[in-house]
């Protein structure tokens, strides 16, 4: 029970009542430091998910003119621009930013190969960082867990997908999400997201994204294998001294009970945009109904009170 | 004044989506329903008591307030037409499923007492209808505070075991001011000492959440939400002291029963926009995340065995999480 709604779930679609022979669970592992940013993701999930353009206006945030993952919008390449000040000599004093970054930022000369740790610019004064985010499918899915149609429901593939002849446009699930991820159409008034393409899924297809990926920034497959890769990859780049390379949604122990759809980045989360350390609301929702039924009593306690004593006050 | 924290963002972009609620579609459906689940009390206690006039005049604003919110809240989906699908699952994970299954059998109790009443036929099952009706208000009143709190909303979601209490209060007050509006000084007294009580709960009660939320509660202060707010406390606390000074004057007590709805709507639509405003700005995300995860970290490196007893409460999360990038040694062995 309580692992339904927080903690380590290692078979979330038998928990969510499929037969016993499911198949593997599967997810995305998006490696962001060998992405590019050419968008080839963004453009193969409009195509093939049928997906109305966002408009063409400029951001002003670097090559991300696609801003956020939205109803229309299930893969979102983010661009990071950060100065770096190369130093000629290292004094050996803390640096600003996040651990680790001083060691990068004043060693560039010794930091190895450039473009494990994002692209340098010609003269080496900007880090590019580029992601491409995307649903992570959660172990213990806030949106999943609001939804009051069951419209929102946990495929045999383990994914979270949207039944779009149910939804009622509650946007309880919008609400729900700690990643911001899912969102309303104003055009048919229903929530959409990333369904890790469940048509292409049922036809042993790989998803659209990762079919697309010309550097396999976007890995498809089992979750289990995904993130023996990931680990794999993660310890390679440290051995090259990448001491800025993390997981993130990797850990089937943290808030969400690990992402069906994880990453490795190159700098703190929110520097993406992610939460750092997002925990689904249900966790505590049996706190709060016994919160509302403390208040729901108090209230009717007064109510019989109010009739107690003189009948004039 | 507290200096604003340091914090890194995606360009300053917000992390979470802004809640896609309409106003005052969703902020009027949260007071009718306190309204008149108030009001369900009140109309039993007064039939037990034989307070006729009060007892017929809260039947109908019971009956009213949940027909008129189940508008509101039907107009507020993305597809009205497609409203029964709350009823085709039951979900305790979710508020707006566990509100519906309170709020459809309030509705129809509450209508068939008033119907009852005003028509003489059934008395029996109307008075059985009635008492349904305020067994089931307290919890129409509280469980909104749920539908806020179930979400990523910092602001909603940390203050969950405050903001059913404002909710109940401010519910009991709208309900008991509006009987001090519509009767006598005589047949008011039961809604007078019941709107005195929920003001009360409602004033402590956010003064409580708002201590407890620390830097995460200023959209309370700031803002559009921020003036809402102070609006809403200055009302309900004006309507606490013409009550309390004017108690024997019946104009007197009207005004405080005015000033008391008004102070009730106004919680629910400061409320409503501070959540707007917590979830717009990524500050609210990453700060308390943030200081969550350090707090994690230093346990960790303090004991080593830290969350081993405790796994219930906030710090139980310590060693749950050993993150790969903070490399906790040997992470394995405090499981």
């Amino acid at each position: 029970m309580t692992n339904s709604l927080y903690g380590r779930l290692d078979d979330v679609q038998a928990d969510a009542g499929h037969d016993p022979s499911h198949p593997p669970r599967k997810g995305f592992f998006t490696d962001t430091s060998v992405c590019i940013g050419c968008k080839a993701c963004e453009v193969a999930c409009k195509t093939w998910n049928r997906l109305p353009e966002d408009g063409i206006s400029l951001s002003g945030m670097s090559y991300d003119n696609t801003r956020a993952l939205s109803a229309e919008t299930w893969r979102h390449v983010a661009f990071i621009e950060k100065p770096v000040h190369p130093t000629t000599t290292d004094l050996g004093l803390p640096g600003m930013g996040p651990p680790g970054f001083e060691a990068y930022e004043s060693g560039v000369a010794t930091a190895p190969a450039a473009e494990d740790q994002g692209a340098l610019s010609g003269d080496g004064s900007i880090r590019w960082l580029m992601s491409s985010d995307v649903c992570k499918h959660c172990t213990h899915a806030g949106c999943l867990d609001v939804c009051p149609t069951g419209a929102l429901f946990r495929s045999e593939f383990g994914t979270v997908v949207v039944q779009q002849d149910i939804c009622n446009g509650c946007g309880y699930c919008v609400t729900g999400c700690p990643y911001g991820v899912i969102g309303l159409d104003e055009n048919d008034g229903k929530a959409h997201k990333c369904t890790l393409c469940y048509d292409r899924l049922k036809d042993d297809q790989t998803p659209a994204c990762a079919q697309a990926c010309p550097t396999q920034s976007i890995q498809y497959g089992d979750v289990d294998e995904l993130r023996e890769r990931a680990d794999a990859r993660l310890a390679e780049l440290h051995a090259k001294g990448v001491d800025v390379a993390r997981l993130y949604g990797r850990d089937p122990e943290d808030g969400v009970g690990g992402n069906g759809a994880f990453f490795l980045l190159l700098d703190e989360p929110e520097v993406y945009g992610l939460p750092p350390d997002p925990v689904v609301t249900t966790r505590d929702v049996v706190d709060i109904w016994k919160h509302v039924g403390a208040a729901a009593a108090t209230m009717l306690a007064l109510g019989v009170a109010s009739f107690l004593g003189r009948r004039q006050s | 004044m507290v200096p604003e924290p340091e914090f890194q963002s995606y360009y300053g972009r917000q992390i979470i989506k802004t809640p896609t609620w309409k106003t005052p579609d969703v902020p009027l459906y949260l007071f009718l329903g306190g309204l008149s689940g108030g009001s369900a009390v009140l109309a039993e206690g007064a039939a037990l008591t034989g307070n006729r006039r009060l007892e017929h005049l809260m039947r109908g604003v019971a009956a009213g307030g949940a027909g008129v919110g189940t508008v509101f809240l039907i107009h507020d989906l993305g597809r009205p037409e497609r409203f029964l699908n709350m009823l085709r699952v039951f979900k305790v994970t979710s508020p707006l499923s566990v509100g519906t299954y309170i709020l459809a059998p309030f509705a129809s109790l509450a209508s068939a007492a008033f119907a009852s009443q005003l028509t003489g036929r059934l008395p029996l099952l109307g008075r059985l209808a009635g008492v349904g009706a305020a067994a089931l208000g307290p919890p129409l009143a509280g469980y909104t505070a749920a539908l806020f709190a179930n979400t990523s909303v910092p602001i909603w979601h940390e203050g969950h075991r405050e903001l059913p209490f404002v909710f109940v209060g401010s519910g009991s007050a709208a309900a008991g001011g509006l009987a001090m509006v519509l009767t006598s000084v005589q047949d008011s007294a039961p809604g007078f000492r019941l709107a005195v009580a929920g003001a009360s709960l409602e004033l402590t009660a956010m003064g409580v959440m708002e201590r407890r939320l620390g830097m995460l509660a200023e959209p309370y202060h700031l803002g559009k939400s921020g003036r809402l707010m102070k609006a809403a406390r200055a009302l309900t606390a004006t309507g606490l002291g013409v009550s309390v000074l004017g108690r024997r004057s019946r104009l007197l007590r009207a005004l405080a029963g005015v000033s008391y709805l008004a102070g009730s709507a106004l919680t629910r639509f400061g409320v409503f926009e501070a959540g707007l405003a917590s979830a717009r700005d990524p500050k609210y995300i990453v700060v308390p995340q943030r200081a969550r995860m350090a707090a994690r970290q230093a346990d960790a490196n303090a004991g080593g065995v830290a969350g081993q007893g405790a796994l219930a409460g906030g710090a139980g999360e310590a060693a749950d999480h050993a993150s790969h990038e903070q490399q906790v040694p040997s992470p394995a062995a405090t499981r």
